[in-house]
């Protein structure tokens, strides 16, 4: 049963969140503000890919924020199961959504970027593989989410999932290069690497920090939300057995 | 306090009902020489008994003595080994259809709220009586109508199977261990409930470990 | 009878959307299997291109079987299927409403969802309508096969893989009759039609039989 202690971390956590929330919002804006102006008018087209390379922009940095969330969630998993932080599973169960949203944007802008390379939106390309991968695991995350039911019980089975899937995030990477180099040449993408120019590098860099600023207002926000969807979940059955007992006493009056 | 409630309440919706249904027409349920094996293992044999309107039955008897095989044989899911079991005065409605159930489990869906819980119930065994809202308020829950049944104790969830008795009219209510689980003012409910159903005529078959409280209700013992 | 009818139907919905409810993971499971394939056969588009239709079939055949043991294992654990068991709905009507909940929670967003994941496979844009279209005419009788194997082992207190081993025999036709109608599509000597009719009409065929049977199985468990 849940207790009433068990708010008053959280509590600590709602007002600090509450004033970082609007920097973090704020800062993202102005920065993917610039960002997307610098990509669109600045930056020059690439001499080979043409416009489609602007795609370059969302798609590496939703590449980087599906990994670093994912590696949020695996320290997050720790922090539940080693160090028992109240707000670890909460941090965790938010950043799920986060995470495999931005692999999803990953994919898609990745599909977009494909149809004038390769002339088919999906090429089983050992780095958009590894990503629909990732995706797929951050799918089995939320899923058990879903079907546990108790926050507490759901909280440390999804961070041993979540431990594993990190473990096993290399290894998928190496086999699926190993896979796919059995099969193809290398990669068609070029990101980042030292043939990138400035031009294209500083809009890339700033749209990567402001993605990665909005990523986590958005995860406050969400952490902000499953602590309330708790209290009221605490409180309503609070207020159930409350009445029931008041009716209860009347009944024996 | 629960039973003035739900005695009220039934007294409210007898004078609704009054227009529709005095009260159930007579019925007698029946069963002779009634023989119950279960995986070749013999239960009870030669159990005979009648019930009619306005009677309860406390069904007692040690545990695996047959009390919930002899509910099963009643709902239809277990078929006597010898004997008979006959309903008399219900035309050609089938037994089934004239019970009301309130099993060991407790018949509810975790993730749907009390209320919604209790307005399927109605939708599906038809005869529609009291609203999902009325019949918790008589079982003391209103203010739990809009919370998942996953939320509840065991007590609570009790009451909402029993709330159920009161969503649809069906003569026959057959309870297993309808106490289980409830504290002492909600058992004085439940017999508030039963009093109230006997009095329309209607009968109550309910097996039960412990005393049921319920005046003028025979006890019947099975078990070998 | 009929607001019994909508009742269950009604239910089942609310319960596949609720948390925990599933209805999404079969659709999920569906994606999983679609992405494994070109690990095993390796990523050489022109040949996922030409089996993408079989990759696709199978994949929700899998996906609807897979979560088919708990059509009626979860009413059975809590005691709901005693009050279906007692309802004033024949037990035939009340196998079809459940059949109707899970064919809308499964196999319709598998059908509707084929197109999206024909695109990892490379299907050919002129593929794409008959896989779903057969999809959307096939699944049906999966939803309903299944349903009578769901009512068999409805009572079993782990069923597990037992639900699949023992429907897949039974499902063979529909995957015959749906890859072969889709593959009309990319060329070759049949005409679309024909194996889809025959494919429409397993599924109205699996409706009839797959809910008597169901039925029949409800009734006499214990």
């Amino acid at each position: 049963m849940a207790s009433l202690t068990e708010l008053a971390n959280p509590t600590r956590f709602m007002r600090y969140s509450a004033v970082l929330l609007p920097w973090f919002a704020g800062a993202a804006l102005v920065l993917l503000a610039l960002g997307f102006y610098l990509a669109w008018f600045v930056a020059p087209a690439d001499y080979q890919q043409g416009e489609t390379i602007r795609i370059m922009f969302v798609h590496v940095p939703a590449a980087w924020l599906a990994l670093m969330f994912y590696t949020m969630m695996a320290v997050s998993a720790l922090g539940t199961l080693v160090w028992r932080h109240p707000l670890a599973d909460v941090a965790q169960k938010a950043a799920a959504p986060i995470g495999a949203a931005f692999s999803l944007i990953c994919l898609i802008t990745g599909a977009f970027w494909g149809k004038p390379m390769w002339g088919t939106y999906w090429v089983w390309d050992a780095r958009l593989t590894s990503v629909l991968v990732l995706f797929l695991i951050y799918l089995g995350i939320i899923a058990l989410w879903r079907t546990l039911d108790e926050p507490s019980r759901a909280g440390r089975a999804v961070a041993i999932l979540t431990l594993v899937g990190f473990v096993n995030v290399p290894i998928i990477k190496f086999s699926v290069d190993w896979w796919n180099t059995l099969h193809q040449p290398a990669s068609v993408f070029r990101m980042g690497g030292p043939t990138i120019d400035a031009s294209m590098l500083q809009p890339l860099l700033i749209l990567a920090v402001g993605f990665t600023l909005l990523a986590l207002a958005l995860h406050l926000v969400a952490m902000r939300a499953e602590i309330m969807r708790r209290r009221v979940r605490t409180l309503t059955i609070f207020e159930a057995e409350r009445l029931d007992r008041l009716a209860a006493q009347g009944a024996a009056a | 306090m629960h039973e003035s409630c739900a005695a009220s309440l039934f007294g409210l919706r007898n004078n609704v009902l009054t227009l529709r249904h005095t009260s159930f027409p007579s019925l007698a349920l029946t069963a002779e020489t009634v023989t119950c094996r279960r995986g070749g293992r013999l239960v009870f044999e030669g159990l005979s008994f009648s019930l009619g309107n306005g009677e309860a039955i406390a069904l007692t008897g040690r545990n695996g003595a047959g009390k919930s095989s002899l509910i099963a044989m009643i709902c239809g899911r277990l078929l006597p080994a010898e004997g008979s079991l006959r309903i008399d005065g219900a035309g050609d409605v089938p037994l089934p259809e004239l019970i009301h159930l309130v099993g060991h489990r407790d018949g509810l869906k975790t993730a749907l709220s009390a209320g919604e819980n209790l307005a399927f119930a109605q939708g599906l065994l038809g005869e529609a009586a009291a609203s999902p809202e009325e019949a918790l308020t008589a079982v003391g829950l209103a203010h739990v109508a809009a919370l998942p049944v996953g939320y509840l104790s065991a007590g609570q969830r009790r009451r909402v199977a029993l709330a159920r008795l009161l969503v649809s009219r069906r003569p026959l209510w057959l309870l297993d261990e309808p106490a289980s689980a409830l504290d002492a003012s909600a058992q004085q409910m439940l017999i508030g409930l039963m009093q109230a159903h006997l009095v329309q005529g209607g009968a109550i078959i309910a097996a039960t470990h412990g005393p049921l409280g319920l005046d003028g209700a025979r006890e019947l013992r099975i078990g070998l | 009878m009929r607001r019994a009818f909508f009742a269950i139907l009604r239910r089942d919905l609310a319960l596949a959307t609720r948390a925990g409810g599933g209805g999404e993971l079969a659709l999920v499971f569906f994606l999983t299997l679609v992405v494994l394939v070109p690990f095993a056969l390796g990523p050489d588009l022109n040949l996922l291109s030409r089996i993408g239709p079989a990759i696709l079939w199978l994949g929700a055949l899998l996906a609807t079987l897979i979560g088919l043991d708990r059509l009626f294992q979860g009413d059975e654990e809590d005691g709901s299927l005693d009050l279906i068991r007692a309802s004033v709905l024949p037990l035939e009507l009340a196998v079809l409403a459940k059949g109707l909940a899970h064919w809308l929670t499964t196999g319709l967003p598998l059908a509707l969802c084929a197109p999206l994941l024909g695109l990892l496979v490379a299907l050919p844009a002129e593929a794409m309508l008959p896989v779903a279209a057969t999809l959307l005419a096939g699944t049906p009788a999966l939803s309903f096969i299944g349903a009578t194997g769901a009512a068999l082992t409805a009572s079993l207190k782990r069923g597990g893989l037992i639900v699949p081993v023992l429907v897949a025999p039974l499902t063979v036709p529909v995957l015959i009759f749906g890859v072969s109608a889709s593959n009309s599509a990319l060329g070759g000597t049949i005409p679309f039609l024909t194996p889809f009719l025959i494919l429409c009409a397993l599924s109205l065929a699996a409706i009839v039989i797959g809910t008597i049977a169901a039925a029949a199985a409800l009734r006499q468990a214990d």
